[in-house]
């Protein structure tokens, strides 16, 4: 063991939870929801000790409005919730966009739609990626596949959130959150960058401060939307993350994030002690998609195997990075059901005989 | 003539110009002009907001939280810091600013429909926990902003474009109390009435609000200051005839005074 680091067993949420205190964090506002109330948890009881704010809201809709003035006021904040609540926040989420606040939101997926169940889901894809709230805007979007990167992505998430000022969702899911893994949590220098443009008060030497969404001429508007557009795009250049595994001699390939990425992996192997050459691409970033590696990949594979703990959302987007080049199809379990490496081999198996 | 000789007091002796200063707009407000329709209270209200923050001398250390309704645009017109809020969440919002910048003083301003309806529960629960802020209360009785449906506030009988035959409260449910609601709330400071329909009226409310920023000292609960105000456009009524109404009619419903006032005790180390 290294002198600065520190190996816990922990779980998903519990690791998080602790990176967010590593990471500088100075606010935390949430509401319990399994399967992710182990957050709000564990950062009540090391608030005494250590310095930062975890407040209970009455709701994840005032929670997510904590949050908006906290990251009005120049706090590095976060919020965490699963499915029905994460939906609640919507609004505050688009608020905050618009706004350009910098802040670290967590979705740890359920399954759905409605209250749902709380077992782990990937249902949640299309309204992380495509919007969830009202209007044009993007959030920053992790997908963890472990615990260690659960930790991870809390310092990440911050550091693209103060950089681009802009929204950053980590989509977990029930699994990863609940799940116990060995986590090293590394002794980070933590950078904090000036927020000028944070409503602190207006003294003498500066412009006043104002936090707003409300563009109501036209004209301003859209040069919102522009200026918005222009960041997105910036984003898209330079943030795309992923994962390759045995895609160098690949003939088939899976794309598949999160839990459906650690059960992909195994299929792989499972695939290639038969003889297929079957690699994985595993989006670490939702939005911006690697859309431009996978259309790279159609060039050289049969076809792309999409596999989601939900109806089949990414796909989506996997189609869209593929242009048709090759075939791409979907394998999906829902209610919150984890399938085998051995039932996705043989719907993979399906799948190429097709090809 | 634009807004800055308007506002420029002059006195013409012997054909010289002579500054006879005995009054000049708070240079807390900025020189945007105010959207407000003629006789409206919003423009009185923030008129002492800004005259208070000037004689506190607070103005570096003031961060406001803006609603949604008519005084959405409350940012443009005071020359602080402000964060303007979704519908009814402005106490969230301002939960989040106070938590993080304690030592800054906080104030949302809200109107009947983003304080009593949307946003009751975000109201309720800042109030409960006894947040150290001050929340500005505007009660005119009306959604201002989108022309004149009817508010949780809206008096009994009272014809709204969502009302049109008068509010039936046995169909339409009772207009809301907000002050007598938050005051038993043990997170309530100091919760108090005040109109701005006289000037007696608005010298009492300009202290309450002074109250409200330097209870903020103290750190024991939230201020909650309603003010009666009115809305002569959607009242369909003149600025004079809509001052009546609040004399003669919304007082009745909401009586002015101290609902919560802090004891001798409480006060004793803003005294120091």
């Amino acid at each position: 063991m290294k002198q600065n680091e520190d190996i816990r067993l922990m779980k998903g949420n519990e690791a998080m939870a602790e990176a967010a205190i590593q990471a500088g964090m100075d606010a935390y506002f949430g509401y319990p929801i399994t399967p992710q109330s182990e957050v709000l948890e564990y950062l009540t009881r090391e608030m005494p000790n250590r310095n930062f704010l975890a407040l209970q809201a009455e709701s994840e809709v005032a929670s997510i409005n904590m949050v908006y003035g906290a990251a009005g006021a120049g706090a590095r904040v976060m919020t965490s919730s699963s499915s029905p609540g994460w939906s609640l926040m919507q609004e505050g989420v688009s608020y905050i966009a618009s706004a350009q606040l910098p802040c670290l939101l967590v979705n740890v997926n359920r399954g759905g739609p409605g209250l749902g169940t709380i077992q782990p889901s990937q249902g949640d894809y299309f309204q992380a990626t495509k919007g969830g709230g009202h209007g044009d805007y993007r959030l920053i979007v992790l997908a963890p596949n472990s615990v260690q990167e659960m930790a991870d992505f809390v310092f990440l998430g911050f550091e693209l959130a103060d950089k681009y000022r802009n929204p950053v969702l980590m989509l977990s899911d029930g699994a990863i959150g609940q799940m116990m893994e060995r986590v090293i949590f590394h002794n980070r220098e933590i950078n904090k960058i000036p927020k000028p443009w944070a409503t602190t008060g207006k003294t003498p030497d500066r412009e006043r401060s104002i936090i707003t969404s409300l563009f109501i001429q036209p004209e301003k508007m859209e040069k919102v939307n522009l200026e918005l557009l222009k960041k997105y795009e910036a984003i898209e250049k330079n943030e795309i993350r992923y994962e390759e595994i045995m895609t160098e001699d690949a003939e088939y390939l899976f794309v598949a994030y999160g839990l459906s990425a650690r059960i992909s992996h195994k299929v792989i192997q499972l695939a290639r002690e038969k003889g297929i050459k079957a690699g994985l691409l595993r989006p670490i970033t939702l939005w911006p998609f690697p859309a431009p590696v996978l259309n790279k990949l159609a060039d050289k594979v049969k076809g792309m195997f999409v596999v989601e703990l939900n109806a089949g959302q990414m796909i989506e987007d996997v189609r869209l990075a593929v242009n048709g080049k090759v075939k791409v199809e979907h394998y999906g379990r829902m209610g919150g059901i984890i399938p085998s490496p051995e039932e996705v081999e043989e719907q993979f198996e399906k799948f190429i005989k097709t090809l | 003539m634009d807004n800055k000789e308007l506002t420029t007091p002059q006195c013409i002796v012997d054909g010289e110009d002579t500054y006879d200063l005995v009054f000049e707009k708070s240079h807390v407000m900025t020189d945007t002009r105010l959207h407000y329709c003629p006789g409206c209270g919003h423009s009185v209200a923030h008129q002492i907001l800004a005259e208070v923050i000037q004689e506190l001398g607070i103005q570096d250390n003031v961060v406001g939280v803006a609603p949604v309704g008519c005084s959405v645009f409350a940012y443009d017109y005071l020359h602080i810091d402000w964060q303007e809020a979704a519908h009814g969440r402005a106490t969230a919002v301002a939960t989040g600013i106070k938590r993080c910048l304690p030592d800054r003083y906080v104030f949302t301003y809200q109107g009947d429909g983003d304080l009593a309806a949307i946003g009751t529960g975000e109201t309720i629960h800042c109030v409960n926990r006894g947040e150290n802020i001050m929340i500005i209360f505007i009660n005119n009785g009306v959604y201002g902003m989108t022309s004149g449906q009817m508010a949780p506030t809206s008096l009994e009988g009272m014809k709204t474009t969502t009302s049109p035959y008068g509010r039936d409260v046995h169909k339409m449910g009772y207009p809301i109390k907000v002050s007598e609601l938050v005051a038993p709330l043990p997170g309530a400071f100091y919760v108090t009435r005040q109109t701005v329909h006289t000037p007696n009226a608005v010298r009492k409310t300009k202290k309450a609000i002074e109250n409200g920023f330097k209870y903020q000292k103290l750190g024991k609960g939230t201020s909650f200051i309603e003010i009666v105000s009115n809305c002569p456009s959607n009242w369909k009524m003149t600025p004079v005839q809509s001052n009546q109404f609040i004399e003669n009619e919304m007082l009745k419903y909401y009586p002015v005074g101290d609902i919560k006032v802090p004891s001798k005790e409480d006060l004793k180390e803003l005294v120091k």
